[in-house]
């Protein structure tokens, strides 16, 4: 069971309620493709991925951005039980997309830094530790129904 | 993994002309988050009076490493042998475990984010992370 300070609970929630998801979704997956492009292998059937410019303006890319992050509100809406909230997701991520679990630590180092460019100095090293510890429970949660 | 391309090195010196003005902004930011996101980091600075966020040994030491970088940039074409006393000090004297460079690796590319939204694209993120990447295996030399 997760312990979380009322800082961090404050901290996510507002965070997250002051995100623009249809921005920052896409900006975090389009730079996790390009800072790590071996993630680049599950999108084969995304099309133009060639350079920077490319996947960042892929349509594909830019609506699969969004999809991952309203993923991540179900953690932010229950911050109690990401475990069992993510269950049936990380079967998907294991059984049927065959992600290696790493890669979710790899979009959570992208999305960490999508965050900060946006904050400036409200992402003061307390927010970063509360941020950082919620992706890493929301990483591990996803890692749980691999075998 | 890889080593670093034409590009990487252009990207990296243009970069880093830009930001080294705020060197010590830079460096006293990245080592404090580094202290208080991964507090595991603090066992190295038992020896400082203040560990808190901007403090006079955190600014000071953060002074430090940022110059380490810059000697790295200039010697970018050889970091082997251009960071070999670097090396040397980190392995036998100060006996930092490797992980810790990746982690300070990674504050120091938040800070950049947030001091340098609209430069820090992806292209640049991307060379940045690999010229670190490849200074904390040059660090790494002389460890065994």
């Amino acid at each position: 069971m997760v312990e979380w300070t009322d800082f961090e609970r404050a901290t996510i929630q507002n965070l997250f309620s002051k995100m623009d998801y249809e921005l920052v979704g896409p900006a975090a997956l389009s730079r996790c493709l390009v800072v790590y492009p071996w993630t680049q292998r599950y999108f084969g059937n995304f099309g133009n991925l060639y350079n920077a410019e490319a996947i960042t303006s892929n349509e594909n890319v830019i609506n699969h951005g969004k999809v991952v992050l309203h993923g991540l509100d179900r953690a932010v809406k229950n911050m109690d039980n990401i475990k069992d909230t993510y269950a049936e997701l990380s079967l998907l991520h294991s059984e049927k997309l065959h992600v290696d679990p790493d890669n979710f630590r790899l979009l959570a180092d992208c999305l960490t830094i999508v965050v900060a460019s946006r904050m400036g100095s409200d992402f003061t090293g307390d927010v970063q530790a509360a941020f950082q510890k919620f992706l890493a429970v929301v990483v591990s949660s996803l890692g749980r129904q691999y075998h | 993994m890889t080593s670093l391309t034409a590009k990487d090195k252009d990207a990296v010196r243009a970069f880093w002309s830009k930001v080294a003005p705020k060197a010590e902004d830079i460096g006293s930011d990245a080592l404090s988050r580094m202290l208080v996101v991964y507090p595991q980091t603090k066992t190295y600075f038992t020896h400082w009076k203040d560990l808190s966020p901007g403090s006079a040994p955190v600014r000071k030491h953060g002074k430090t490493v940022m110059r380490g970088v810059a000697e790295a940039v200039a010697k970018i074409d050889d970091l082997k042998a251009g960071l070999l006393e670097l090396s040397e000090l980190h392995a036998f004297t100060l006996r930092v475990d490797p992980a810790n460079f990746k982690i300070l690796s990674h504050n120091i590319l938040v800070v950049l984010a947030i001091m340098f939204p609209k430069d820090f694209s992806p292209e640049v993120h991307v060379a940045m992370d690999k010229f670190l990447a490849a200074l904390a295996r040059a660090l790494s030399e002389k460890y065994r």
